[in-house]
């Protein structure tokens, strides 16, 4: 994923008031989140590094520059008169911008990209969502009430979730014709909450992964940092959830951005009282203890838990070593050579993405610095302009001072114009690290594959045994005459033991293929997203590379022949 | 590169002087820079080519091989016998050990030198100076043989005399209890040592940044060249027509890592170097400025010395002492003395009067070509660059339009 978590937000009031109190101290993500505000001039008031491109007063500018107070009243002055009129930056770009929708930028931009009728790829995927829009905004401080696990402390930050749907979706369904719009409070331990419960539910499908809990972080940033970039995490994570053409339909999902109060989705367990629960199921389980000692058909469709199962986690390694130091085939494998090799291409590409994503990163900066120093070379040039025209005193002077000038003002509009062009450029080459961030979701799938055929094996295995214990007793028992009276209560025991292991089985089984069926859909999915966007953020690469290429021509060119008359009589 | 104006052809290795016979012409080439000589002793050598038709000179063209301190030579020399003027200043004395001999250091010290010689060459006083000429004709033995002698603790009887009359004049203001040198104090000079030391500062900065801007050239190269070759791999994952789009973006994108470089070669020699040329340039009018001063205090010491030497004298003839013959002698000797001090003073002031409007009018189309260049090559790769994402653009279309996208 991209080191600085790109703001997002720039759409609603609120969230704007937001981003301007929780002002991001790093430079470069300040720099990305002026170039994306919607204000067509774009000037990038807020890095430190040239203080040349402060607004001019005429122009509202909303986000709070931190121009550094160079001084130069000139330079601020003819700093305004270099801009281009926004029609300029506007009639080259409308068109491009559409497509630019989409990205890592947050979804913030992406949902106010969607109201307008786009052809990308992404926002055409979105606009197959239920929902219209998704904003996390109003961090708000709490104290935890019930006793908390960390003593002493027990403050946390909600977010307030603002949904807005698409007609005729309205919980109330009335019918109504406008879309819907609600909002509720969330902490972020519901989103862990919401996303255990989604990958239980929909196992083999690419879930989008959460935000990290990141427990260091919230150390290390500052408060404001972190809850900043929470909300936009959470933002681009809900989103994307919106996005997905299953699990955006989920009730769970539904349920996590509307039901007011308390989420009413199980919790997931915290691990202490887990373990206890399973501490106390354990020893039932050995010694076959009634019902406790049963395998319940449904849990099988779960993977086996930490601290719950352990009975069946033992089991299900043990299977898991046999599969690969028994030497014995187990009854069912892997077959599906398709599969197989879609994991290889799967694992090739996750490292051809990570790789580019970070290649991408550095030309990023690369570009971020070259406008930097193009910024500080027009600023020393009319420093240099000042002081030659405030000293002269030969005609000469004058002439270099004006010449200077002309350089200056060249350099300050290429300065900005590598800017924006990064600006963009960092919003499209963002669909790489957003693929990058999706193979998590697919490593968890394909593992849930395999962690459900694990659990086949191990029931099969179990049924070998047990099938062994019966038919051994049932030779032993047949030779007493008349029977042996506990051998064959025992008997009776363990063909009631296979009845419901055989069940069991028939559960995994069924879970398994529901997986593999998952897998295959989504993969399919996933692939054709993944070249549309691709395409998308080629496309959209280049085309911006071109316009801003053309445009720095310009600038350089008018320069070039302002002063070919010193080209005259040199060779 | 930017030759100085003056009379004469434009300068230039290859190319014969193109004025027409008949006019006076003084044209110089250093070229082909050979490194010497083994391990710490290595050094390079250049040749030195003289193309003229001035009678002074021995021959219509004259090729001399010359080191670097050879060019110090001279520039010492014309340094110690034209003060007042700006003697064009030479490249940088030493490098680091590394770069010593990359070939970019050695390029740029090669274009500086040759600017060196030809500003002299144009010079109006300095192209008559005979060391200009011993540099430009001696063999090489005979160049070794003067640079060693002159340099280093042989120093000329005159030298030593100056030397020693700076030191005097020191030694006695420290002697007389005066704190502060006497210093001129005429405003319109002021004003002129003010804005050379702003001067100074500006171009400094500006050169420093001018250096950085090769620098992030050369990275924005680096890293489209990584990136090529990322998204290139990346492709062979996606397969056909829309992994050869990705081969395509990569392919430019290395192409464009070289012209980056190539670029940032061409800020360096045609930026970057003018305006440390423009800061050395600077630096000489501060050194003719501590020559001013120098021959201003010398000037004031001996015109007090011999006044009272005057007086001195007067009272003798008054009181019709035998000393005073003894007294005139050194009377006049003293006012001899002190007459050429003040006339070497008072040329100092002519000939800096003169360079200031020189350097002023030689800057503006110095760094008028410096821009020009500038502007023009960055105005070339901005096309560059557009140029080649187009030709991506417009494979782009073409699997758009036949896989049914957009």
């Amino acid at each position: 994923m991209m080191g600085p978590e790109i703001a997002s937000g720039f759409d609603s009031p609120p969230e704007r008031e937001e981003m301007e109190s929780l002002a991001l101290s790093d430079a470069s993500a300040s720099a990305y989140r002026s170039a994306m505000s919607s204000i067509p001039a774009s000037i990038s008031a807020s890095s430190d590094g040239d203080p040349l491109l402060a607004p001019p007063p005429t122009l509202h500018f909303p986000i709070s520059s931190s121009a550094s107070g160079h001084g130069g009243n000139p330079a601020t002055s003819t700093a305004s008169s270099f801009l281009d009129p926004p029609s300029y930056a506007d009639v080259v770009f409308s068109p491009f911008d559409s497509h630019n929708g989409h990205g890592g930028c947050g979804s913030g931009a992406d949902n106010g990209s969607l109201l307008r009728s786009d052809s990308s790829p992404r926002s055409a995927r979105a606009a197959k969502s239920d929902y219209i829009k998704i904003s996390v905004s109003n961090p708000h401080k709490e104290q935890e009430t019930a006793n908390s696990l960390v003593p002493g402390g027990g403050t946390y930050f909600t977010y307030l979730i603002t949904t807005r749907m698409r007609a005729g979706f309205a919980a109330n369904g009335d019918g109504e014709s406008e879309p819907v719009e609600f909002g509720v409070r969330r902490r972020f331990r519901d989103v862990v909450t919401l996303s255990d419960r989604l990958a239980e539910a929909y196992r083999g499908f690419f879930i989008p992964p959460r935000p990290d809990k990141s427990v260091v972080e919230s150390q290390v940033l500052q408060k404001n940092e972190f809850v900043e970039q929470r909300r936009s995490a959470l933002e681009k994570y809900l989103w994307r959830l919106a996005e997905h053409p299953v699990i955006g339909k989920s009730d769970e999902f539904r349920v996590f951005l509307q039901a007011k109060g308390k989420l009413p989705l199980p919790t997931t367990t915290d691990v202490a009282s887990r373990m206890l629960d399973g501490a106390v199921r354990l020893p039932k389980q050995l010694f076959g203890e009634g019902a406790a000692a049963q395998v319940v058909p449904q849990e099988v469709v779960q993977p086996a838990k930490g601290g719950r199962d352990l009975l069946r986690i033992f089991k299900e390694l043990k299977q898991a070593v046999t599969n690969e130091w028994g030497g014995v085939k187990p009854l069912l494998v892997e077959e599906d050579k398709e599969f197989l090799e879609k994991k290889e291409k799967m694992q090739d590409l996750e490292q051809q993405l990570s790789s580019a994503s970070q290649q991408a990163e550095v030309l990023v900066n690369a570009q971020q610095s070259i406008g930097e120093t193009m910024g500080e070379i027009g600023l020393a040039f009319i420093k240099l302009t000042k002081f030659e025209t405030e000293e002269a005193v030969y005609s000469s002077q004058r002439i270099r001072a004006a010449d200077t000038k002309n350089v200056a003002t060249a350099a300050v509009k290429a300065s900005r114009l590598y800017r924006e062009l990064n600006a963009q450029t960092v919003k499209h080459l963002d669909t790489l690290h957003e693929h990058l961030g999706l193979m998590l979701a697919v490593n968890s799938a394909f593992s849930e594959r395999t962690s459900a055929l694990l659990t086949v094996q191990t029931l099969m295995s179990d049924l070998a045994t047990l099938n062994t214990r019966v038919d051994k007793l049932e030779a032993a028992s047949s030779k007493i005459f008349g029977g042996d009276r506990s051998r064959l209560h025992k008997i009776e025991e363990l063909r009631e033991t296979i009845r419901v292991t055989e069940d069991a089985k028939g559960c995994a089984i069924r879970e398994y293929e529901r997986i593999k069926e998952n897998n295959r859909n989504e993969l399919n999915r996933l692939d054709q997203e993944r070249k549309d966007d691709f395409l998308s953020m080629l496309k959209g690469f280049v085309i911006n590379q071109v316009a801003y290429s053309e445009k720095l021509a310009n600038v350089w060119a008018t320069v070039a022949e302002d002063t070919s008359n010193y080209v005259r009589g040199n060779s | 590169m930017i030759p100085p104006q003056e009379i004469g052809p434009p300068k230039s290795s290859s190319q014969s002087p193109r004025s027409p016979s008949g006019a006076p012409f003084l044209s110089i080439s250093v070229t082909d820079p050979v490194k010497l000589g083994n391990g710490v002793q290595a050094y390079i050598s250049y040749r030195v080519i003289t193309k003229t038709n001035l009678p002074e000179f021995q021959g219509p063209e004259k090729i001399v091989i010359r080191r670097y301190s050879d060019f110090v030579w001279l520039h010492d020399k014309l340094a110690d016998k034209y003060k007042g003027i700006f003697i064009p200043p030479l490249p940088e004395k030493s490098a680091v050990e590394k770069f010593r001999f990359s070939a970019e250091f050695i390029e740029m010290r090669r274009q500086a030198l040759d600017i060196f010689v030809n500003r002299i060459a144009s010079h109006p006083e300095l192209k008559q100076s005979e060391d200009l000429k011993t540099f430009l004709e001696e063999d090489e033995e005979a160049m070794e043989r003067i640079r060693s002698f002159e340099t280093g603790i042989f120093k000329k009887p005159a030298d030593l005399l100056q030397m020693f009359k700076d030191v005097q004049t020191k030694v006695t203001d420290v002697v007389l209890g005066k704190e502060k040198p006497v210093e001129e104090t005429d405003p319109e000079y002021e004003k002129l040592k003010h804005y050379i030391f702003g001067l100074e500062d500006h171009l400094t900065e500006t050169q420093k940044q001018a250096v950085r801007l090769v620098k992030r050239h050369r990275e924005l190269g680096q890293s489209l060249s990584e990136f090529g070759k990322a998204i290139k791999l990346l492709g062979a994952c996606e397969g056909d027509s829309l992994g050869k789009v990705f081969a395509e973006l990569g392919s430019k994108s290395e192409l464009l890592s070289i012209k980056l470089q190539k670029e940032a070669h061409n800020l360096l020699m045609n930026f970057e170097e003018p305006l440390k040329d423009y800061v050395r340039c600077v630096q000489s009018i501060k050194d003719s400025f501590s020559h001013r001063a120098n021959a201003f205090r010398l000037h004031c010491e001996l015109t007090e010395t011999t006044k009272l030497k005057e007086i001195n004298l007067e009272k003798l003839n008054l009181m019709r002492s035998d000393k005073t013959r003894e007294a005139e002698i050194e009377y006049r000797e003293l006012k001899a003395e002190s007459e050429e001090a003040t006339r070497r003073f008072e040329t100092i002031i002519k000939r800096m009067n003169e360079e200031i409007v020189r350097f002023q009018e030689q800057k503006t189309a110095e760094m008028g070509l410096a821009f020009h260049l500038f502007a023009k090559g960055q105005a070339k790769l901005a096309n560059d660059i557009a140029d080649a994402w187009r030709s991506v653009l417009t494979k782009i279309e073409a699997y758009s339009l036949s896989s049914g996208h957009d």
